[in-house]
């Protein structure tokens, strides 16, 4: 088995908060792995450390035998780390298209040309028009990012960290907000992705975790309640009773 | 207007809208204006010169303003390097136009490089500071230098050799005005290019997302490392030009209101759309010749609120209305 | 030597003083509203010219202009704030940055029509003018008035934000906007009173700066950087950052003009970006 992102003792701290205390989780590659907490258990936090947006205040991280602790977050992009935010972090002022032909561009390390145009890097378009299509977004290639519906910008979001093919993909919480219906569609595209990504998801809809996950930790107060599979961790008092109240049950 | 169809999907790849960096009509037209005013009003070359010259110093902010969203309070300082550059060169000795440009934006890029890692560091409020820290110690050392610069009396006797050998710099400007004009026009085609390039649209991710883009692995610093260096050498280019024509350098080439004014000039014409810059630089030039008979308090008092009331009200200066005005226009026609 | 390197720091404390008396208005209002304002050295430049239309105009002694200096421009403050600054909380900073250098050429073409462009003499009264011996020092008066003023009015704020309600709803607002406002604290209100205070504070520091930085219209251009500098240094919202930031700057500022006097503001200025460079939250600045 292969690991494809693990972290060591990783620990973030603010003065006297402890956002994430010695987390010591392990993510083989293809995993379906999901992450649940309540609210504040530390799980954005948790994605923000491995991405590098935090430094870490202690511990290290992995990305499969490197030690990336320290590196930047462009940097851990370019080794197949992506990520998609919980609150939208797009591009207003960016058409769709326009958004997601400069990720493919930063992929293929074509973005600091400035002799040519935009319109003439031929692959990197229709790299990025067949993204948009495989996710039903290529009807709103034209469309600012600023004026699409809110369900839309998050399929945005996901394309966005899909057009850098990343072998590890993080989801921060991407059906928050998308009524159900639509949010099926998400999930779809999700499911489809190759079994070798690698792919964490934080989410709070439990049938979408049970339904997506192999493997699940529980983060609560900013460490590890427990980890398992999807029938361990239902079966499991100690999260039923952090999640009365919580869970949403369709 | 989406091009496809429920559905389909059309296999050209340029079919959808994207930076393709083709002359627009409207453009051209544009460009008409200067030359028509160089055969058809002799007496306003001189003014117009000016004007040219703060158009490009305009465009070299847009570049780091209105492109990659770094809000510089001293820009100003590469405009002076520049002219300095090109002035003290000519009053040592070597007094040929083009090559006295070169060096004058090179230095001017040089110094910009160097104070680009300061400025790529901090947040907004740090940036701030550091760009306007620097300009007022440029202020302050071009002033303490004055055995070099002139101090205070500014730098005098930029007396330039012939353009290119034959053209004399003449009384009436028309030569100024000319070369100031391919000079802004040379600038602006690279940077037009620039701006629809691959390079180009990652700047304008910088400016609208710049959380985003680390994540999407653009090395964001060294971006802004890049674009700062080159606006450094534009505005030193600018600089030079006003050394070589008005054959004068003083020091407020480096103050704090030229760079006030430049940001202005940028919120009249709109930023990020680099016609914005020339546009709002020929209006502020324009209105500032025409009501400069005005006492000098009303002309700051007045300017003082256009930019109260915009920034409270108007959205996208000039270029902004007028794509506003056009977006309706064509949403009527459909 | 020595006497004249006491004397230097003690100048230099002086001017820093009024330094944090007109900053820490300006570092509360970023620290808490995250606002950019250019303009706030035109509140201070308010103050004085206050102080002197009501010295001139009533004849009022110098002390009993410096209340007024500080209500009427703490009113100003509260205007402007309920009327235009609250409009571009949300603003992208560079609309907050031109928006304030509007509002100061503004107040500078304002000042300059009603005063004109020279500058202010001010008529100190006399039991502040010369010097006071202190511990076998020659100390300027009104500098040592200036020093005692402000230790009183920093005691004043740091136990007015540290032992009142409006201090903790204060320190809350800045600590985590949505959280206060969650918790029923009206930031609005917070933000008028604080803006208010720190508007009316400048305006004091105005006036009681006329005699050791002067008065003219250019004053919000002159000073902007240093203010700015304090604030930057310091660290924005903090009380005991911009303080030290003060000092050291007014020290650095009076050394530097006394013992190298060619290079004079220059070495302000390099000082201040060697220090963001090192520190670019500032010395005691938060996180962003």
């Amino acid at each position: 088995m292969k690991v494809a992102l693990r972290t060591e003792a990783l620990s973030k701290q603010w003065g006297g908060f402890r956002a994430n205390s010695d987390l010591n989780i392990v993510l083989p590659q293809g995993a379906r792995h999901a992450l649940i907490g309540p609210n504040g258990a530390g799980k954005t936090t948790f994605i923000n450390l491995l991405t590098g947006v935090f430094t870490p205040t202690s511990g290290k991280v992995y990305l499969g035998d490197q030690n990336v602790t320290h590196l930047p977050q462009h940097q851990r992009v370019k080794r197949g780390m992506a990520r998609t935010f919980q609150i939208n972090t797009l591009f207003p002022g960016l058409t769709v298209l326009e958004s997601v032909v400069l990720a493919v561009c930063e992929r293929r390390g074509i973005a600091g040309r400035w002799m040519t145009t935009v319109a003439k890097q031929r692959e990197a378009v229709e790299e990025a028009e067949n993204l948009l299509e495989s996710l039903r977004l290529l009807e709103e290639a034209d469309a600012l990012t600023r004026n699409l519906p809110y369900g839309k910008q998050r399929l945005v979001e996901i394309a966005l960290a899909l057009a850098t093919r990343p072998k590890i993909l993080l989801l921060d919480e991407p059906g928050a907000g998308i009524p159900s219906a639509e949010s099926a569609e998400l999930f779809a595209v999700i499911a489809a992705l190759p079994a070798d990504v690698t792919i964490l998801l934080i989410e709070h809809d439990m049938e979408l975790v049970f339904r997506f996950a192999e493997a699940i930790t529980v983060l609560v107060g900013g460490q590890v309640l427990t980890e398992g599979t999807p029938a361990q961790i239902a079966a499991d008092e100690r999260v039923k009773e952090v999640y009365l109240g919580e869970a949403r049950h369709v | 207007m989406s091009v496809a169809a429920a559905g389909a999907r059309t296999d050209d790849p340029g079919s959808r809208r994207l930076p393709d960096g083709r002359w627009h009509r409207m453009e051209i037209g544009f460009w008409l204006l200067p030359i028509a005013a160089f055969f058809l009003l002799p007496g306003f070359l001189v003014l117009g010169s000016q004007i040219l010259i703060v158009a490009l110093f305009a465009l070299s902010l847009d570049l780091i303003l209105g492109y990659a969203g770094i809000v510089s309070l001293g820009h100003a300082a590469f405009f002076g390097v520049g002219a300095y550059s090109a002035g003290l060169l000519v009053t040592h000795g070597w007094g040929e136009p083009l090559s006295g440009l070169v060096l004058a934006g090179a230095i001017a890029a040089l110094v910009g490089y160097v104070v680009s890692f300061l400025v790529v560091r901090g947040e907004d409020l740090a940036r701030l500071m550091v760009t306007l820290g620097i300009g007022l110690l440029l202020y302050e050392a071009a002033n303490k230098a004055a055995f070099m610069t002139g101090g205070v009396d500014g730098l005098s006797g930029v007396v330039m050799w012939k353009l290119l050998g034959v053209f004399a710099f003449d009384l009436g400007g028309k030569v100024a005005f000319a070369y100031s004009l391919m000079v802004l026009f040379i600038v602006f085609v690279l940077m037009r290019r620039l701006v629809n390039s691959p390079f180009g649209l990652s700047l304008r991710g910088l400016r609208e997302g710049g959380k985003r883009m680390p994540a999407i692995g653009s090395p964001v610093r060294s971006r802004q490392v890049v674009i700062f260096t080159i606006a450094a050498g534009v505005a030193g280019v600018a600089g030079g030009l006003l050394a070589q024509t008005t054959q004068f350098v003083g020091l407020e080439v480096f103050g704090f209101p030229r760079s006030a004014e430049l940001l202005i000039m940028l919120v009249l014409g709109g930023a990020g759309r680099l016609y914005g810059a020339l546009i709002g630089a020929a209006l502020f030039m324009i209105a500032q010749e025409v009501l400069s008979g005005l006492n000098p308090v009303y002309w700051q008092f007045w300017i003082g609120l256009l930019l109260v009331v915009v920034v409270l009200s108007a959205r996208g200066g000039v270029m902004g209305a007028a794509e506003a005005l056009q977006a309706s226009l064509r949403g009527k026609a459909i | 030597m020595l006497i004249n390197f006491v004397g230097i720091l003690f100048d230099g404390i002086a001017y820093g003083s009024l330094l944090f008396l007109i900053g820490i208005g300006l570092s509360v209002t970023m620290g808490l509203m995250n606002f950019i304002n250019l303009a706030h050295g035109a509140f201070a430049m308010l103050g004085g010219y206050v102080c002197v239309a009501v010295m001139t105009r009533f004849g009022l002694p110098f002390l009993a202009t410096l209340p007024i200096a500080f209500i009427v421009t703490a009113l100003a403050g509260a205007i402007l704030e309920r009327t235009l600054y609250q409009r571009l909380y949300q603003a992208s900073h560079l609309d907050q940055v031109l928006f304030s250098i509007g509002l100061t050429f503004m107040a500078i073409a304002a000042a300059t029509y009603f005063w004109g462009p020279g500058q202010q003499p001010i008529q100190l009264p006399d039991f502040l003018r010369g010097q006071v011996r202190v511990l076998g020092l020659d100390l300027g008066a009104y500098r040592l008035f200036l020093v005692a003023l402000v230790i009183v009015i920093t005691m004043a704020l740091v136990w007015l934000v540290a032992h009142t309600r409006f201090g903790a709803q204060l320190r809350a607002a800045v600590d985590n906007q949505q959280a206060a406002a969650g918790m029923g604290i009206h930031v609005n209100k917070v933000f008028a009173l604080t803006f208010a205070l720190g508007s009316g504070l400048a305006g004091l520091g105005g006036a009681l700066g006329i005699d050791v930085l002067g008065l003219d219209p250019t004053f919000p251009v002159k000073f902007m950087v240093y203010f700015l500098l304090v604030v930057t240094v310091g660290g924005a919202g903090s009380i005991k950052g911009t303080l030290m930031a003060a000092l050291i700057l007014g020290v650095f500022d009076v050394a530097g003009k006394y013992y190298v006097p060619e290079v004079g503001a220059f070495v302000i200025y390099a000082s201040m970006v060697l220090l963001l460079i090192v520190f670019p939250s500032g010395l005691y600045g938060r996180r962003a």
